[in-house]
């Protein structure tokens, strides 16, 4: 099944590549990856999608874990979470069919980000289930092009909670 | 401070590491390094070839507990010692890698002798960098150092661009260390966990533990007999843990495993408690995971966590360092040992009675001759050279096991077996850094005449340092083991397995400049064998043994570990005789 993992890793060439390696040697297919740095920017953030076997989950966040890289992973597949996704898309509609799409897009809160004679793009940010309805509907439109973020998580449990120092002690002690 | 050269700062991160030998072969982007190298009292040792700089820097670490050091020039010089990197990972050996790289100007670029040793070497290593800034050099040699040696040990490798070997710079010593955010070492054991371990131990009727090659990175040897000898428990031990319990200690029962005895495999098999202790649940270990330990239920320490649950599920796991663990269970269970009443310690007795029979009834068995030399004999005769006390480093196969079966080891760091990565060409350059560590010590590296074509030309770095290593070919003319998986479970279909035409010894040995000589004759062998272990110089004698013996008991692959292979099969015996 998916599993929807969260790690705390410092930010150094070579992280992405250890925490990868680790699901790559197993054969485990990554679906999606995000990374990118937190308030303290010796440190990033990471939420990984992967087909992982039930027997094989705890392994892997242990052996993620051990990474000297690694500060803390966390398994967010079964507990509560936020999960979002952006997705971009770029809609070759005619023009008659242009105001239909914007209120359609409208109950997904899509909104436009470039307009050209021959194409819409529109962005949405939401849950996969979300994205893919959106998805569908647009195709519905026209020929599309796409580009997906892959999920990021957030934990509303606080013992998944990653240890990434809060905005009001970066800006502390920024001074 | 003086502004000092990459180069020279490596060297100087290195001595304050307390390196005492680097096992190296310089190359092209290395050449800065050996340059200071020319003039510098830390001794180089010039390997013949890279991957046995990563086995001699192994058989250093294994013998000391210190994290070896090996240095090898970009590409090929880096891609050849992944095995001994590898090796080393799996069996949790400290080893500090030093390579060069192509300078950054060229990174990416395809140079002359550039290979992604960054990218390469990360699953071969506990962890690696790449340098390729001057002032980040000395904290990462250190703190390279700090995580091959601490929690469970591993190989780290470091790789340096050229341009920052000849950049100029200052060193800073390792307590400048950056905090290593990521990297937990396992704190003590809770109180509560402790005392739920040794309620769980005493418990048991029948006790069994299972002590592997932990105990011996730990340190944790007297311990380790303490805590049986206060349970009063039997003690088997896997490949890796060989010497941390006296081979002698009357509740050491033996290896256990595929080709562990029968003693130590039923014992497994008939408890009803299992100690592991720095093990792994390895599978030449239980072999078929449901059947083993069948009806025991499990307390697991292990300094790893990932290790606790991986094969089998521990009803009780403890994550720490095997020596202060069992400080705190010994501390504890010498406290309570009036929880064990008469009854339940009655049982244990009789338990203990009931394995220590099966030990003496079920001896590691072969058949005697006068005409060949049994390869089990010349372990025995090698156990007696060496006493318990010498050190032994092995290849991988049949000659492995049966001196893993018969040689007895008074002490930890004293066998040295390639295990879990199972690598062939192991035990000569083992041996080398063996003998560099303890040149006390009798060191001989046992090994068939397969593996020893792998490591040969160390013949030449043995020669040249007068390493006075003692090197015994067990020699059956076939790649044993192969050969038995054949003979046994392949219809005897014998493929690529004759490795005859091994040379002359005396002439080998002689073409370098060491003594070495042959045996065959079972009148003969004392002799041959005092003559190689007299010489005050290196040695290579080749023992030809009995070429079609299988290594008994044997556990099938995937086969329960008490479902053991005890002897060959008398029409098997003919049959193969009459190949």
């Amino acid at each position: 099944m998916q599993q929807l993992i969260s790690l705390l890793v410092e930010n150094k060439p070579g992280a992405l590549m250890r925490v990868a390696g680790v699901l790559t040697s197993r054969g485990y297919n990554i679906e999606s990856l995000t990374v990118a740095k937190t308030i303290d920017p010796t440190l990033s953030i990471m939420t990984i999608v992967a087909e992982v076997g039930d027997d094989g989950r705890d392994l892997l966040i242990k052996q993620i874990s051990r990474l000297v890289n690694v500060i803390k992973a966390v398994d967010l597949t079964d507990s509560r979470a936020v999960r979002r996704e952006l997705v971009l898309i770029k809609i070759y509609v005619e023009e008659e069919r242009r105001a239909a799409l914007l209120t359609e897009a409208e109950i997904f809160r899509a909104h436009v980000v470039d307009a050209s004679p021959e194409a819409y793009t529109v962005e949405a940010t939401g849950s996969p289930d979300k994205l893919n309805a959106l998805i569908a509907l647009l195709r519905s439109y026209g020929p599309i092009e796409m580009v997906r973020s892959g999920a990021m998580a957030m934990a509303r449990a606080k013992q998944n909670k990653l240890p990434v120092p809060s905005y009001t002690e970066a800006a502390l002690s920024e001074g | 401070m003086a502004m000092l050269s990459g180069a020279q700062i490596l060297i100087e991160s290195l001595v304050r590491e307390g390196a005492e030998a680097v096992f190296g072969y310089p190359g092209g982007v290395t050449l800065p390094i050996y340059d200071v190298l020319y003039s510098h009292p830390l001794r180089h040792v010039l390997v013949r070839h890279e991957q046995n700089a990563a086995f001699a820097a192994q058989g250093y670490a294994r013998a000391t507990g210190k994290a070896g050091v090996c240095m090898a020039t970009s590409g090929p010089g880096a891609t050849n010692l992944t095995t001994g990197l590898v090796d080393a990972l799996m069996d949790s050996i400290p080893v500090v890698a030093v390579t060069g790289q192509v300078p950054q100007a060229l990174i990416g670029r395809d140079a002359f002798q550039e290979a992604d040793t960054f990218g390469i070497s990360r699953s071969a290593t506990k962890h690696n960098y790449l340098v390729k800034d001057i002032s980040e050099l000395s904290q990462t040699v250190h703190e390279a150092f700090h995580i091959a040696v601490s929690g469970r040990p591993g190989p780290v490798l470091v790789d340096i661009t050229k341009d920052v070997l000849l950049s100029k710079g200052d060193y800073s010593d390792e307590q400048a260390m950056m905090p290593l955010r990521g990297y937990r070492l396992s704190d003590e054991p809770d109180a509560d966990a402790v005392e739920r371990a040794v309620e769980f131990l005493w418990q048991a009727e029948r006790p069994y533990i299972y002590a592997g090659g932990g105990v011996i990175s730990s340190s944790a040897s007297s311990e380790l007999v303490r805590f049986s000898e206060l349970l009063e428990a039997p003690l088997a031990h896997t490949v890796m843990g060989l010497g941390a319990m006296p081979t002698e200690h009357p509740n050491f029962i033996s290896m256990l495993g595929m080709h562990g005895s029968y003693a130590a495999n039923m014992g497994v098999t008939e408890c009803d408690a299992l100690i592991g202790l720095g093990v792994r649940f390895d599978d030449r270990v239980t072999g078929r995971l449901d059947k083993f330990a069948p009806g025991a239920k499990v307390l697991h320490v292990d300094i790893d966590p990932a290790e606790i649950n991986k094969n089998r599920r521990a009803d009780l796991g403890l994550v720490g360092d095997a020596k202060p663990v069992l400080r705190l269970l010994n501390e504890r269970l010498a406290e309570t040992r009036a929880t064990l009443g008469r009854e339940r310690r009655e049982a244990r007795l009789a338990w203990m009675e009931h394995v220590r029979a099966m030990k003496r009834d079920h001896p590691y068995v072969y058949e005697e001759s006068t005409e060949e030399i049994k390869p089990q004999a010349l372990m025995r005769k090698l156990d007696q050279i060496s006493g318990g006390e010498a050190i032994v480093t092995v290849d991988v196969g049949q000659h492995q096991m049966w001196a893993a079966q018969h040689l007895r080891f008074n002490h930890p760091r004293l066998w040295q077996s390639s295990s879990g990565l199972g690598s062939m060409g192991f035990g000569l350059p083992a041996a080398m850094g063996a003998k560099f560590a303890c040149p006390d010590k009798t060191v001989m590296a046992i090994v068939g005449d397969g593996g020893f074509m792998m490591s040969l030309p160390e013949l030449g770095t043995i020669a040249a340092n007068r390493l006075p290593v003692k090197v015994i070919v067990m020699n059956n003319n076939t790649l044993g083991m192969v050969r038995q998986w054949q003979q046994l479970f392949y219809g005897k279909r014998y493929s690529e397995v004759d490795v005859a035409s091994f040379p002359d010894a005396s002439l080998l040995a002689g073409a370098f400049g060491i003594a070495g000589g042959s045996v065959a004759d079972p009148a003969d062998l004392d002799e041959a064998l005092a003559h190689a272990f007299d010489e005050p110089g290196p040695y290579l004698l080749n023992v030809q043994v009995t070429p079609e013996e299988c290594v008994y008991p044997m556990v099938p692959a995937g086969g329960a570990v008490n479902e053991m292979i005890l002897q060959p099969e008398p029409e098997a015996a003919e049959a193969v005789a009459g190949d």
